[in-house]
């Protein structure tokens, strides 16, 4: 099962290291990996999205917890939470097919944020399936480059997402 | 006062109490090993940096205090990779201080520059690169605390030349910051009484001991917990001195090379109380036939061994000792009168199990065999000693027929099954305790591993016994092949070896050596009456004496193979 974990970890030099070569060196894989500093500059949040059943998400959560740079560790998929991820997509947008490229960019409510006389790059926000739908439908123009952020999550109501204990996600 | 990096990190060793390091200088320790020249630290320096971290870990296991190691940047730091990975497995406290390339130079594959920070991120507690002079006080407080704190383990500090050569005011308030690190000590009640119900539901419980015991010292509270209610013990191979071998409630060690009674107990127990054990394959064969019938309940500080290798019922995540006393709390409002009964049973028959099929092996008039030695050893100090081993045979020889009376006493490689540790190990050892009798039974492929560490041994009047049980074999290996790969004895046989008791001499150490089985006794009695120097024993054994019993890789424990001559 596909799980979201958010880590707040010490804004050190090699705390990011530690983290991601305890996913390698015990042979669990990560999706995807986001890292930032948080409003406290002392402070970073990273999303990591893994993959595992139950006893292994559970184990990644304990082998993170256990390095000394964590301060929190939750695993936002027990909770009610929002998931995003940004691409920016550079598409070839001749002339003839710039006003239908803007019609899918607007039901996707997606951005143009540059253009030239070929090109366009487009940036969208979203969950992982609507994002990938919209290249699909973006494909057939071409594709020229894709980027994206990986998964940020955060959880729905007062708590801060790190906050939420036990008793929270038993409610769900 | 203003001190350089150097003088703060004398200042800092002392104020954690450090009685000794071990230590190897080099070209970026020049200015730290100036500075220890007038500093009042004692300093033993060993003759491969790999040896030093050994016998840092081997004072570690035999004190409880933190082991301190020295070693230099680029090829010294590399070199303490296997004593750290070693200390690592088998959760000993540790600070090792590798040097570092000036600030200025790292990244640029300076001359005897490596990323040992890097290189050792997957086998520390932690670590820590000080890019400046005014954190290398917090940070090497912070280090010991981790080391020894919590479960315990190896922390890296690495200094660069600069930073130790730099000059800071030394804070007398120095604190430690570790928001992320706050080891759970005491149970959880709810949990505690849980397990107590459990165990007063069980017919047929068995407390099951691992090093975490030896750690916290929970030996005394665990004889206390089965007396009182009459369940067997069963330790692990790392948990082997934690009880004394001829407690009555005492079963063996469990695992692949672990006794019948012990192993038939496991497989038998409707309740199993875990302690301070990380469940390590070695100890519990193929998981599915481990306790199939118990209700299993861990002990553990590490909240990550819980259900990691076995599912748990009943985890409690504290320290083994406080959680002892915290059951005992409890104990008395339950109703133990109604298994009693039943208990005191299965203790009997596991006891009984024990009397049927102890470790055993044929004694030979013509040849040594490797067990007689360990047996004699045992005797002759009286089972006190202080026992390190090597790895492969002669380590479960020694786990099996050595009696052992106290924790702490029995220092070996688990984990990583080290071959090499347990020379510089019993340097540790005696370094940690001079007046009590050091032994490391070893084998002749391992004692080679890291012999230079004679020069180490006699140099500072060392007076440890190595005991080489003399197969000319890697015999673990050969035993397998014996077993396993139809007598293909590929690259096992060690014909070609030195002649250990002129390589003995040579180093001014005693050599001794025989091979009949009436002189083992007048050479290991002929060992003690040497004082002041370390004796290399050369006993000549049965070549292909096996380990029995013996489970096969991937069989449950109740498949034990026995010697079938």
């Amino acid at each position: 099962m596909r799980h979201i974990i958010s880590i707040l970890v010490e804004n050190k030099p090699g705390a990011l290291s530690r983290i991601s070569g305890l996913f390698s060196g015990r042979g669990y894989n990560i999706e995807s990996l986001s890292v930032g500093v948080t409003n406290d500059p002392k402070v970073s949040i990273m999303t990591i999205v893994t993959k595992g059943d139950d006893k292994i998400v559970e184990q990644i959560i304990k082998q993170l917890r256990k390095l000394i740079n964590t301060l929190k560790v939750r695993d936002v998929t027990q909770i009610e939470h929002i998931e995003r991820e940004m691409f920016l997509i550079k598409v070839q947008a001749l002339p003839k097919y710039r006003s239908d490229i803007f019609n899918i960019v607007n039901t996707f409510r997606a951005k143009v944020v540059d253009l030239t006389g070929e090109s366009m790059v487009i940036e969208i926000t979203g969950t992982k399936d609507k994002n990938q739908a919209f290249i699909k439908v973006l494909e057939p123009y071409g594709l020229i480059e894709l980027v994206r952020t990986g998964s940020v999550a955060i959880g729905r109501g007062n708590k801060a997402t790190t906050d939420f204990t036990k008793q929270d996600t038993k409610q769900i | 006062m203003i001190k350089t990096g150097a003088e703060i990190l004398v200042e800092s060793l002392k104020a954690e109490n450090v009685e000794v390091i071990f230590g190897y200088p080099g070209g970026v320790m020049l200015g730290i090993y100036d500075t220890l020249f007038d500093a009042d630290l004692r300093h033993i320096l060993p003759r491969h940096e790999q040896g030093g971290t050994h016998a840092a870990d081997g004072y570690a296991r035999a004190s409880g205090k933190v082991g301190v190691c020295f070693a230099t940047s680029g090829p010294g730091a590399t070199n303490t990779i296997t004593g750290i990975t070693n200390a690592h497995m088998d959760s000993v406290p540790m600070v090792v201080f590798t040097g570092q390339v000036p600030t200025v130079l790292i990244g640029g594959d300076a001359f005897q520059e490596a990323d040992i920070i890097g290189i050792t991120r997957p086998i520390v507690k932690h670590s820590y690169l000080v890019q400046d002079v005014d954190n290398l006080a917090q940070t090497i407080k912070e280090a010991f605390y981790i080391a020894r704190t919590g479960r315990p383990g190896p922390v890296v500090v690495d200094l660069p030349k600069d930073v130790m050569a730099a000059k800071t005011k030394l804070k007398s308030d120095t604190k430690i910051d570790l928001p992320g690190y706050h080891p759970n000590y005491e149970g959880h009640p709810l949990q505690i009484k849980k397990l107590l119900k459990v165990i007063e539901n069980a017919k047929k419980p068995v407390i099951h001991i691992g090093g975490g015991v030896i750690i916290s010292e929970a030996s005394e509270e665990i004889k206390k917990f089965s007396e009182k209610l009459h369940i067997p013990i069963i330790s692990t191979f790392m948990g082997i001195g934690a009880i004394p071998t001829d407690h009555p409630n005492y079963l063996g060690w469990l695992g692949m090379h672990g006794n019948y009674a012990s192993n038939t107990a496991i497989t038998e127990t409707d309740c199993l109380i875990s302690i301070g054990t990380r469940f390590s394959d070695r100890s519990t064969g193929k998981i599915d036939g481990f306790a199939p019938n118990a209700k299993i309940a861990h002990i553990d500080i590490d909240p990550s061994s819980i259900s990691k290798n076995v599912t748990i019922d009943v985890p409690i995540v504290g320290d083994c000792g406080k959680v002892m006393r915290q059951i005992f709390q409890y104990i008395d409002s339950y109703k133990w009168k109604k298994n009693e009964e039943s208990r005191r049973k299965w203790l009997q028959e596991t006891t009984e199990w024990n009397r049927e099929k102890p470790f055993s092996y044929k004694h030979s008039e013509k040849v040594i065999k490797p067990q007689f030695v360990v047996e004699k050893i045992s005797e002759i100090t009286n089972g006190n000693a202080i026992i390190t081993t090597e790895v492969g045979q002669n380590q479960m020889w020694a786990a099996q027929f050595y009696k052992f009376k106290h924790p702490r006493q029995f220092i070996s490689s688990g984990g990583l099954g080290t071959m090499g540790f347990g020379f510089p190990a019993a340097i540790g050892a005696k370094i940690a305790y001079p007046d009590r009798e050091v032994f490391d039974i070893a084998g002749d492929g391992s004692f080679l591993m890291n012999i230079q560490e004679l020069c180490t041994a006699i140099q500072h009047r060392l007076n440890v016994k190595i005991a080489i049980l003399n197969n000319k074999f890697l015999g673990m290996v050969r035993q397998w092949q014996h077993l396993f790969f139809n007598n293909r004895y590929s690259y096992t046989c060690l014909e070609c070896q030195p002649d250990f008791v002129k390589l003995a001499e040579s180093y001014g150490c005693v050599g001794l050596r025989t091979d009949k089985p009436e002189e083992v006794e007048s050479v290991l009695k002929e060992s003690m009456q040497i004082k002041d120097k370390p004796v290399v024993m050369d006993f000549a054994v049965d070549r292909e004496e096996n380990v029995f019993p013996m489970i096969p890789a991937g069989a449950a424990l109740n498949e034990m193979i026995f010697d079938k001559r």
